[in-house]
């Protein structure tokens, strides 16, 4: 029997063409195209959304703008320096937002629990999360961050090397890595109070919203704090001094690398928060 | 005028009881309010000369815009009233012997009240406590007290008569979500919630004052940090008139053409 033959025979046969168990990312994505779906059913309400999105960013640059023009230097950061750092920032946090966002969700899943049909399926469920907690909108907020980022590359004055190029990759990366890991700590947090903290929001959003000016801006105290705390200065601060050329250090490269550590705190968090899940009983 | 009161009364209480909320409101805005004295200093430290105003002006500005944030945030819409309006049980208000504009306009007014009065005391209070150069000094003079409190009043209602625009426009669109956006998120660099009008170019500046939305809060916050007095400021306080005077018979007109196209689909 050649293999065309065993193939049609297990296609006809009920009992041996069950699907295949799909990899973790092929369910991610599977998650992704329900999601995408989902929202094309309501399309006029989604372009408007992304637009009044691009509405909110592009005040926040004009705000940039405007004082840049009218004190042409900040702590010594010129304008090209600025939008440059905003935009790797941005980026970087709009990637983890498009991945792991989905811990938003999560005060929800615990409180009507949902959270326990999760726990049942055998797979992992941050991947659960994350899939079912996919929001499209969010890839808005992706494009505009790439073209924040663009235009920040085209006006800094940086003369691109390999180095300082991988030095942006690293940041985006440790930037994403960051970010997802406080978007699970703040779910993580469910697990103790059932409810989301609102106040963590000052370490998302306030950060999305702050790390526009290099951290050194904001004094010697908020440095400390945005490193030993959270550690915002090494995929920021650090990186940014190679990358502008003020440090020739070449482990300011690698440092947002360090959010790795970071990352991997919070999935401890995570998991001693899985251990003392008790559900909420609906 | 005694009816409005009651609805003025109810919401006012009702908003009182989301007292979590205020708190857990209170310390982001702490943060928020930080952050942004410390940009303004690294902008100040930079170039003392281009700053349009004195730091504790500023510092000012911060620390009000912070507590009165509630005041003045486009984003405070109810909900529930673009419901009732999807939903028809707007119906049951159009029964009642009173005008759907001024109850929802009072219930507006009341709820942005009774949030403010719980966020901005402690805000207040702590900022009169930091160190300098953040520390928010008080005005002296009763006369800036006088027109602070005035035009904080006056921005309030002209916020509140420009939310207003937004609900009954929800008449005309069944789903008014893009449009919505759009009216909100405008309206914060406008009104120079992102940076403070004295820090744009002199030609944008002069533009955006004529607009409404510079009598939101960039006409209290300045008249308080005495950054605006005299002249400029009487025609400020003139312009905030003439602009909610306009917001309020636009929002009526077309509450009452809505009102009178009105289908309601019964069942």
């Amino acid at each position: 029997m050649n293999e065309r033959e065993e193939l049609l025979k297990t296609r006809r046969d009920p009992a041996l063409c069950r699907e295949p168990a799909r990899s973790s990312m092929g369910l991610y994505l599977h998650y992704i195209s329900l999601k995408l779906r989902e929202i094309m059913e309501y399309k006029a309400s989604f372009i408007l959304t992304v637009l009044g999105q691009f509405l909110v960013s592009f005040q926040v640059f004009l705000g940039i703008y405007f004082l840049m023009e009218r004190f042409h230097q900040v702590m010594g950061y010129t304008y090209g320096e600025v939008v440059l750092c905003y935009g790797i920032f941005l980026l970087g946090y709009s990637l983890a937002e498009c991945i792991s966002r989905g811990f938003d969700a999560f005060s929800r899943m615990v409180r009507q629990g949902t959270f326990d049909r999760i726990m049942l399926r055998p797979r992992s469920t941050v991947l659960q999360i994350l899939g079912s907690g996919f929001e499209l909108n969010r890839l808005g907020h992706l494009l505009q961050a790439a073209v924040m980022f663009a235009y920040g590359v085209y006006v800094s004055d940086v003369s691109w090397t390999f180095f300082r190029a991988l030095a942006v990759i690293c940041m985006l990366i440790g930037g994403a890595l960051l970010f997802t890991g406080l978007f699970m700590i703040y779910a993580a947090l469910c697990f103790f109070t059932l409810e989301g903290l609102e106040f963590m929001n000052v370490f998302t959003d306030g950060a999305k919203e702050y790390g526009k000016y290099p951290i050194d801006v904001y004094g010697k105290r908020i440095m400390r704090l945005c490193t030993f705390v959270v550690p915002y200065t090494l995929v920021q601060y650090y990186p940014l001094q190679y990358v502008l050329g003020r440090s020739q250090n070449g482990l300011l490269i690698i440092a947002p690398l360090g959010t790795i550590l970071f990352l991997g705190l919070c999935a401890i968090v995570w998991r001693a928060g899985i251990r003392h899940y008790q559900s909420a009983g609906s | 005028m005694k009816k409005y009161f009651a609805f003025f009364k109810l919401r006012f209480n009702m908003g009182l009881q989301y007292r979590a909320a205020a708190a857990a409101g209170l310390t982001t805005q702490f943060v928020w309010g930080f952050m942004e004295c410390f940009v303004y200093r690294a902008f100040y430290e930079s170039d003392p000369g281009s700053f349009p105003m004195t730091f504790s002006a500023m510092a000012a500005y911060i620390w009000l815009q912070q507590a009165f944030l509630m005041f003045f945030s486009a984003w405070t819409l109810e909900n529930e009233l673009f419901d009732s309006i999807r939903e028809g049980s707007i119906a049951y208000e159009l029964c009642r012997p009173i005008s759907v504009y001024d109850m929802w306009f009072a219930r507006s007014v009341a709820l942005r009240l009774s949030r403010a009065a719980l966020r901005c005391f402690p805000i207040l209070l702590l900022a009169i406590l930091l160190p300098e150069p953040f520390r928010l000094h008080l005005a002296a003079s009763p006369s800036i007290w006088f027109w602070f409190l005035v035009t904080l009043i006056m921005g309030l209602l002209m916020m509140v008569a420009y939310c207003m625009l937004m609900y009954v426009l929800a008449f005309f669109t069944i789903s008014g979500d893009g449009l919505r956006t759009v009216m909100v998120f405008g309206v914060d660099f406008l009104a120079g919630a992102i940076i403070p009008l004295p820090f744009m170019p002199e030609t944008v500046q002069r533009v955006l004052e004529l607009l409404p939305f510079a009598g939101m809060q960039n006409v209290p916050l300045r008249i308080f940090s005495g950054d605006l007095t005299g002249a400029p400021m009487l025609r400020a306080v003139l312009l905030q008139v003439f602009w909610l005077a306009v917001l309020i018979v636009l929002g009526k007109c077309l509450c009452k053409i809505a009102e009178r196209r009105i289908v309601v689909q019964g069942g």
